[in-house]
């Protein structure tokens, strides 16, 4: 049913919806805007890939049968890098050992349990925890586990990079069981399920992913960690297997020292440790995102 | 009776399940008119849960105020209002679930077979087995199969045989008319489930514990006609072995599936008090107070 009059008010309408000047000049700021926030999002990632770019390209040439197989030699001559690879894998397995419990035990009381006033705390206690100086608590371990011993051990390199991990898991899990639907709580003990049973049941398996990604993303901050070492397990130019009354090596600690030396082969052990860690780091990364991803709690 | 767990509340708990059949001699269905004038006068039996002076407080604030309600056993029980009345509140209070809400409070009595619910000496945990409930949102446990939400009453609060959980599934999913559409994916998942199916696995899951009452908190409100129409067969189904409290926003809803109704609203102090208590079909018809009238031919609410 179209008239003069609809066309007429057509026009009018079109020449206010395209409003000439105050339209093209939002639509510049708008660009302009958008720009500038995409750019800022590209600064934020761009070390992540300079990051991974770089130590591929000198790290991969390093790489070698000899760096995974074989303990360092004199000057870097031959050899590898066994000795951090194996204290590595031992030292940090046994802080998860211990900070697992902690922590997640720690989480579900806060979750669960805690009232508000006492939650309140803890999480504030745990927040404090993640921001110290890693190099704090390598010298707090220290003055407790090495110097009563007179011994620099790798037992206190543990507990060092525990202490590192315990406020991580704590908090993961405190959020993740968190975010369970109070209804599932409510239909458990609707049930005349006790508190504890439910929480053991019901709500811990349905958050039980969430806080398998934080156990994961701890141990891969601490197997980076090196300041807490230094104080601690000190490290090795020996390949440790077992005795953590003893001095023991770590990845971190011995791209440290050998990017110290004078000499390319040391250097070049350095790189190819670097990349050595940042792919084990990574792959526990993508692995837990890889789990978790598009999945829900609850779901 | 071995499946059920010994009760601390006290001996008038475990009434003998012939005579309270017989109390259920005299029919209060809806369709039933004639028992408008019948009921006020009639020597009621004693009531399941008889609640006296309920004053139910937030913190300092006053979620319902003063309800006394005597509900009798083996019969469905509608509670009606209008949004923020205090009915799901004064549900809760039944079974003590509101207990969960920090700073809650209550005042009064509810008694469950005489016996007070609220006694120093009464365990919650206890109390939840004899008063189960069904909320508004089916809440299958998601990380349980559906064979394992059923028994999870049951599993959980004790250790039983392999043989004697099989029965208690097949029984309860039965009762709560599933069977048939479950019985070859027990070890599926219950959120596979559509939703009208798992609340009705939410009402299994409260069967198998063997309750004697069951709260209600709108359980069909959050499904589709045809769910909340299987939901109100299997109320209807209910009844003849369970105390069923329902709490419905739908007034066809309680109009249909109800013998009694207990319309609630909502004070100056925006505390929830009871205006009106009685047979459904006298309630939807013939109400004695006008907010009630006005209430349920659809003037406010």
């Amino acid at each position: 049913m179209t008239t003069p009059m609809d066309t007429g008010a057509e026009a009018a309408t079109r020449a206010r919806l395209t409003g000439p000047r105050t339209a093209s000049r939002r639509a510049v700021t708008d660009r302009l805007m958008r720009l500038l926030a995409l750019v800022a999002t590209l600064l934020c990632v761009l070390p992540l890939g300079a990051v991974l770019v770089f130590v591929t390209i000198n790290g991969i040439g390093a790489l070698n049968i000899d760096l995974l197989t074989k303990a360092p030699r004199a000057l870097g001559n031959g050899g590898g890098a066994l000795n951090a690879i194996a204290g590595t894998l031992q030292m940090v397995p046994l802080a998860a050992l211990i900070a697992v419990p902690v922590g997640v035990a720690g989480g579900i009381y806060v979750s669960e349990f805690a009232g508000a006033r006492a939650g309140r705390v803890v999480r504030f206690a745990a927040d404090v925890l993640v921001g110290v100086p890693s190099i704090l608590i390598g010298l707090f371990v220290f003055t407790f586990l090495v110097l009563p011993f007179k011994q620099f051990n790798a037992f206190a390199g543990s507990v060092s990079l525990a202490l590192i991990m315990v406020p991580v898991i704590l908090r993961t899990t405190e959020e993740m069981l968190g975010l369970v639907p109070r209804s599932l709580r409510e239909g458990a003990l609707a049930l005349g399920i006790p508190v504890w049973r439910t929480v053991l049941s019901v709500v811990i398996p349905s958050g039980l992913g969430g806080i398998l990604t934080g156990v994961m993303l701890a141990l891969a901050r601490a197997m980076g960690e090196t300041a807490p070492l230094l104080f601690t397990a000190l490290g090795s130019r020996l390949v440790n297997v077992g005795d953590f009354g003893r001095p023991m090596d770590a990845l971190p600690l011995f791209i440290y020292m050998n990017a110290r030396q004078p000499y390319e082969a040391q250097n070049q052990q350095a790189w190819g440790a670097a990349f050595l860690l940042m792919l084990m780091v990574l792959i526990i990364n993508v692995a837990v995102r890889a789990r978790t991803w598009g999945r829900q709690i609850g779901g | 009776m071995a499946i059920k767990t010994p009760v601390s509340l006290n001996g008038a708990l475990n009434v003998p399940e012939p005579a309270a059949a017989a109390d259920r001699s005299a029919p209060t269905r809806p369709e039933a008119f004639d028992a408008v004038a019948a009921m006020p006068e009639q020597p009621a039996p004693s009531p399941k849960l008889q609640i006296r002076g309920l004053n139910v407080f937030y913190g300092t604030f006053r979620a319902v105020r003063d309800v006394d309600l005597a509900i009798p056993g083996r019969s469905v029980t509608a509670i009606i209002g209008p949004s923020g009345c205090g009915k799901s509140t004064f549900l809760r209070t039944l079974n003590r679930m509101h207990e969960l809400i920090p700073g809650t409070r209550v005042g009064g009595s509810v008694r469950l077979d005489g016996a007070d619910v609220y006694a120093a000496d009464v365990d919650p945990v206890e109390l939840r087995r004899l008063v189960g409930m069904v909320f508004q949102r089916p809440n299958p446990f998601p990380t349980m199969s559906i064979y394992d939400n059923v028994v999870a009453g049951v599993r959980l609060t004790g250790r039983r045989a392999k043989s004697e959980l099989d029965g208690i599934v097949e029984s309860s999913l039965r009762r709560a008319a599933l069977w048939n559409e479950v019985k070859d994916k027990l070890k599926e998942n219950g959120t596979s489930l559509s939703g009208g199916q798992q609340q009705r696995l939410c009402i299994a899951r409260a069967l198998a514990v063997d309750p004697e009452v069951i709260l209600m908190d709108e359980p069909a409100s959050a499904l589709d006609p045809i769910a909340t129409l299987r939901i109100e067969e299997l109320i209807a189904e209910l009844r003849e072995t369970y105390t069923i409290v329902i709490v419905t926003h739908n007034m066809q809803q309680a109009a249909r599936v109800s013998d009694q109704t207990a319309f609630f609203t909502m004070g100056d102090d925006r505390a929830g008090y009871l205006v009106e208590f009685g047979p459904t079909s006298r309630i939807f018809t013939n109400p004695q107070h006008q907010l009630t009238e006005d209430y349920v031919s659809g003037r406010f609410g």
